[in-house]
């Protein structure tokens, strides 16, 4: 036997009933171990270290409603029949007994009426569907507020922000699969967008639907990506953002005895394990009582897609909102109608600047999304590893650059729903639709300035706190007779959560070797200076020392 | 004094998933509070004689009194109301029956609200102004016996009705401030009185346009499918993809995070 060679356990002179005993658990997985050596496994992912914040769980939230997803869906696919044949509908829904519509609808309906539970499935299907984007973004947002995207964590940024265009993808595929009035039109819209691309549209549009919209096919082509290749592909994005995450460890927020190197909570097992599988069910119990008592996308209201009714308040599902709101907000004319239009026809082709521009805006705003850790660790010049998730006001330009990204969003979300709001707050359309176009374009940098400032607000109330104590209410009457208010010193355990954070200074210009300052070294000072000009320092030991003594 | 403060702290952590417990009972309790008012029945109308002389003198009174000074003694208006020459008993009892008449004050579109007269008033009214000026009638009851053909009612609802009032009647924005209503609540003969007059911004949809039977197929529909939204649950207002967004993002996310304080405050 060679030192590098494998050892096995076997051990033949061991006492036959030493191995035996412990009884049938004991010998089940003495069994499975002997076989597949997992007890490794388990020991050393049973050790890995979880720190408890409630904050830390909403990735789990998403994984647990994909696995919720991925069950229904099973079921789901029993029954669906993804094909645009024509059929006439006699199944037990009356209103829709004797009509012309296509056989995906009809065994949608099949699912909802007959099939015993098969209501109840698709439901819960379709709202942890939307629980899992929501969840998803969710998470995304407590990633990005806490700084827990730098290095070494990077990539596992943009495996995540992969997950949420898989799964806007996922949705928005099995959303158009029943073939419903609402689907169809929101299919339309798509299909309208990719038209407006110049030259290639086309092409793409008739590769994609295989001839004119809408064909006999796309949806057989949507289920094929909707139940094969995107599950599979948002299967193996998690399988490796959840190795990332077990190598990288986890972030904790800072504390006692939290420091860089180490990680502070409790082992996956037997706690942690405990507490996720219960959460599971707490999850899907939940998707199954909303499945059990409100409504979701009911498509025997809409009936079947037919190219010729549109309904008025169309949307789309929630998370391709934003989307839908880009095209909404865009104005077809500069300066109002009558103004320059937006679509013009040069050399036989037409140019659909009203649709062009929402496409790149949208674009430019989701690779700007996954883009940003490379961008801010470009700009702090920042090469160590972080494992202390960053307490948001202690990062005032990144959290002020994150609710300028929400504002954005949510401003296109309601851009969406601009008919649902008119017609809710009794406005009119055209003003809602004006104020939310100034909003997009204010709301950010209102949004941007007024967090930042909130933020280094925080910062210097936490200075105040660490150097002075907080207001006890309590006034002394000093022998001199003069008063003073008491004031209570922190405790050393929520110092430690005001005082420890990086401190980044504005990048100082130098020329480099050849004795001149390249351009994007201007651009990184730049934008180094707008990060970090207005700063709060973090409380120094001296001043520290010096407080105390006071 | 640390000991005191945890199990106060462990307290604080179970409370927040009893509140999102709390906040989504009272969310389905307002839910089903508002369907049921939705779905409260209209009641039907009494029978009254049209054109004997007796309503149409008490019509003559009431119209005098509360209709005269924006749309004339005589029907033929003024600056502040149209003429009412040929709308007929049904454009009346639409517009008194469902509150829009008598005006109260200048917006977009006369609002629907409580109506100002009992039924007897409306038909009395309906009576006055058709015995000046014949127009479209209100709908016989055997017009609105909800016996048509759903499917085929659906159908036309789609293809007339939708881009306006939304494949499930909910209502849409439609330019400067005006919208089309919910349907969900409207009554049979005012759905039938619409549909003939044609209010404000609504196209007349007269009767070579969609026929009396077709008429009632499309009041089947709607009113079959006010009924058949209970099949998956609360229906969030019939509002589509917004309303299922905006629950998801505050009650089911909202008890997804409150389940998550609670476990994590119960390890403190
Ligand atoms: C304050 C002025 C005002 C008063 C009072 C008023 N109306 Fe009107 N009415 C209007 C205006 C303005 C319109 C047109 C806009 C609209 O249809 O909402 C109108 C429209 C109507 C129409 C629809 C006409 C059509 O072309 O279909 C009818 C019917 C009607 N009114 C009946 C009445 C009756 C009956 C009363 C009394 C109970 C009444 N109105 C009181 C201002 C008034
Ligand atoms: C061009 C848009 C449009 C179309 C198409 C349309 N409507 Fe309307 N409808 C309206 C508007 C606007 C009103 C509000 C009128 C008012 O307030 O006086 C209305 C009002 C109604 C009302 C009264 C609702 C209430 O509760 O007071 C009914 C019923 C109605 N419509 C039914 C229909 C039906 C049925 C069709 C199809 C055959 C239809 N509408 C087509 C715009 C439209």
């Amino acid at each position: 036997m060679t030192t590098t060679s494998d050892t096995y356990n076997f051990d033949p002179t061991a006492p036959a009933d030493s191995r035996r005993s412990g009884g049938i658990t004991g010998w089940a997985s003495r069994y499975v171990d002997e076989r597949t050596g997992i007890s490794y496994v388990v020991r050393e992912f049973g050790r890995k270290i979880f720190p408890d914040h409630w904050s830390f769980m909403l990735g789990e939230v998403a994984l647990y409603s994909f696995v919720v997803i991925l069950i229904t869906g099973t079921f789901l696919t029993f029954f669906f029949q993804a094909s645009m044949a024509e059929v006439t509908y006699d199944g037990s829904y009356g209103p829709l007994k004797g009509l012309e519509m296509s056989a995906a609808m009809q065994s949608t309906l099949h699912i909802s009426f007959e099939i015993r539970g098969g209501l109840l499935i698709r439901q819960v299907h379709h709202w942890a569907a939307l629980l899992f984007v929501a969840s998803t973004m969710l998470h995304m947002l407590r990633i990005f507020f806490t700084g827990a995207f730098r290095k070494p964590r990077e990539l596992n940024w943009v495996i995540g922000f992969v997950l949420w265009i898989l799964a806007m993808a996922e949705g928005f595929t099995g959303y158009s699969l029943p073939d419903d009035l609402l689907s169809g039109n929101g299919l339309r819209i798509i299909a309208g967008m990719v038209e407006g691309i110049p030259f290639i549209g086309s092409w793409i549009l008739w590769l994609l639907f295989g001839g004119e919209f809408p064909g006999t096919a796309i949806v057989g082509r949507l289920y094929t990506l909707h139940i094969l290749l995107l599950p599979a592909a948002v299967l193996a994005f998690i399988a490796l953002h959840l190795v990332f995450v077990v190598t990288h460890k986890h972030t904790q927020y800072a504390g006692p005895g939290r420091t860089n190197e180490n990680v502070i909570g409790v082992p996956v097992l037997p706690v942690f394990a405990a507490k996720a599988g219960g959460f599971f069910f707490v999850v899907f119990g939940l998707l199954m009582l909303m499945g059990a008592f409100f409504t979701i996308n009911p498509i025997w209201v809409y009936g079947p897609y037919d190219p010729s009714p549109v309904s008025a308040g169309t949307q789309p599902d929630w998370y391709i909102g934003f989307a839908d709101g880009a095209l909404r907000l865009m104005p077809g004319w500069l300066g109002g109608p009558g103004g320059v239009p937006m679509e013009f026809v040069l050399f036989n082709t037409t140019y659909s600047l009203n649709i062009l521009i929402p496409i790149v805006v949208l674009g430019l705003f989701i690779v700007a999304v996954m883009l940003y850790p490379f961008l801010e660790a470009w700009v702090t010049g920042d090469k160590r590893e972080h494992h202390i998730a960053d307490r948001p006001r202690n990062m005032p330009s990144r959290t002020a650059i994150g609710a300028a990204g929400v504002a954005f969003y949510t401003v296109l979300f309601f851009g969406a729903s601009s008919d649902l709001i008119a017609t809710h707050f009794k406005v009119s359309i055209e003003s809602m639709i004006t104020i939310l176009q100034f909003m997009l374009v204010l709301g950010p940098v209102l949004a941007f300035f007024v967090t930042k400032r909130i933020c280094l607000a925080l910062q210097k109330k936490d200075r105040q706190i660490v150097l002075h104590g907080t207001e006890s209410g309590r006034i002394v009457r000093l022998p001199g007779g003069e008063y003073i208010e008491v004031h209570e010193p922190v405790d050393e355990y929520e110092r430690w959560k005001l005082v420890a954070f990086n401190d980044y200074e504005p990048l100082m210009l130098r020329p480099n070797a050849a004795g001149r300052i390249p351009v994007t070294e201007r651009a990184r000072a730049a934008i180094s200076r707008l990060f970090f000009e207005d700063r709060i320092e973090p409380v120094t030991s001296t001043e520290l020392e010096v407080a105390r003594h006071h | 004094m640390n000991d005191e403060m945890k199990p106060r702290r462990r307290k604080h952590g179970r409370r927040s998933p009893l509140a999102s417990v709390a906040l989504v009972l009272t969310g389905l309790l307002m839910t089903g509070g508002a369907y049921a008012l939705f779905t409260a029945a209209t009641p039907a109308s009494a029978s009254v004689d049209l054109t004997s002389t007796q309503t149409i003198q008490e019509g003559k009174k009431l119209f005098a009194a509360n209709c005269a000074t924006c749309h004339g003694l005589n029907l033929a208006g003024s600056d502040s109301g149209p003429s009412l020459i040929g709308v007929g008993a049904a454009a009346v009892d639409f517009q008194v029956g469902t509150g829009r008449m008598p005006l109260a004050k200048d917006a977009a579109q006369a609002p629907d609200k409580p109506p100002v007269f009992n039924d007897t008033q409306v038909k009395q009214l309906a009576g006055y102004v058709a015995s000046i000026s014949p127009g479209p009638g209100i709908p016989a009851a055997s017009n609105l016996t909800l016996t048509g053909d759903a499917t085929k009612g659906a159908e036309l609802f789609r293809i007339n009705c939708a881009m306006c009032h939304n494949v499930a009647g909910a209502g849409g924005a439609l330019t400067e401030g005006k919208y089309a209503p919910n349907l969900m609540e409207t009554s049979p003969s005012h759905i039938y009185e619409a549909m003939l007059t044609g209010p404000q911004n609504m196209p007349v949809f007269n009767d070579d346009n969609i026929t009396p039977q077709e008429k009632q197929d499309i009041i089947t529909a709607l009113k079959t499918q006010s009924k058949s939204e209970t099949v998956g649950g609360f229906a969030l207002g019939s509002l589509g993809p917004v309303a299922e967004g905006l629950f998801i993002w505050i009650f089911g996310l909202g008890a997804v995070v409150a389940f998550t304080v609670w476990l994590t405050a119960k390890a403190n």
